[in-house]
């Protein structure tokens, strides 16, 4: 076996792992703390093919910014194991059943997937940020734009919404 | 670094997306707080961003790549304005739980 595929196999347990513990952890702050590890492991995936820089952008714009807004709101909202909220067991066996009759159907219909490797595909440099930059300022300009926009909105409605209403 | 996906087929790729796919999915059924609801739906977008990587990867294109930076936004943009609207649920309800909002419920 190459050493990459050993680097897959240990990448996907930690991540398939922890993604599990996300959602059997009762406690939401250990939640978000496996929910970091995930996004680790999805980042040394990132690295592993070849897509330095997004893997870069990926840890500081998730583990940076969007799990520290996650532990600041459970934070402010002081919520714990106590006042988790309890479910009924009916409504949990339909989840997983649902969730596994979905993940069978998605296997079956991938499995005969016949896919392959473009002879472009040689070229091991298309993470980096000098072609990403390239068709990034290029082909993609107005959705660039517009994505500043989108942003803009969300940060106003953001402010908006949780501001306390004065009466 | 050249050649480290040579050993790697790209349906390994595609069985890991599914499988945290699916967790995301499990999440959003099984849980009833509020917030984890919100982080199994960003498990579910990034595991579709793994998979559009790897297909950039596979086949040579940067375009996928592009498209994962998109999807970043647009997650950063939803969890903003998602958690500033739990904010304000929690503030009327005293509680995250989804159940206690069933006034649209038929």
């Amino acid at each position: 076996m190459l050493l990459s595929q050993y680097l897959f196999f240990f990448l996907s347990f930690v991540a398939v792992l922890s993604a599990l513990m996300v959602i059997l952890d009762k406690n939401p702050v250990h939640s978000v703390l496996f929910l970091i590890v995930t996004f680790f492991a999805i980042a040394g995936h990132y690295l592993l093919l070849n897509a330095q820089f997004l893997a870069v952008t990926h840890i500081i714009v998730y583990a940076g910014a969007i799990m520290v807004l996650f532990l600041y709101v459970i934070m402010m909202l002081n919520l714990n194991k106590e006042i988790e909220p309890h479910k009924k067991n009916i409504p949990k066996v339909a989840a997983v059943i649902s969730a596994g009759v979905l993940m069978m159907c998605l296997v079956a219909l991938l499995k005969g997937a016949e896919v392959q490797m473009l002879p472009a595909a040689r070229n091991s440099n298309i993470g980096l940020v000098d072609s990403l930059g390239k068709v990034l300022f290029k082909e993609y300009m107005l959705p660039f734009e517009v994505s500043s926009v989108l942003f803009l909105a969300a940060m106003v409605g953001a402010v908006f919404l949780s501001k306390k209403e004065i009466h | 670094m050249k050649d480290v996906i040579i050993g790697i087929p790209i349906q390994w790729y595609i069985y890991l997306s599914v499988a945290l796919f699916c967790i995301g999915v499990l999440g959003v059924l099984f849980r009833r707080n509020a917030i984890i609801i919100f982080m199994c739906v960003e498990l579910m977008l990034n595991a579709v961003n793994l998979l559009m990587v790897a297909f950039s990867r596979y086949f040579g294109d940067t375009s996928g790549q592009v498209f994962v930076f998109f999807v970043m936004v647009v997650a950063a943009a939803e969890v903003a304005v998602g958690l500033a609207i739990l904010m304000m649920i929690f503030r009327n309800t005293k509680s995250t739980d989804i159940d206690t909002l069933n006034r649209l419920k038929w």
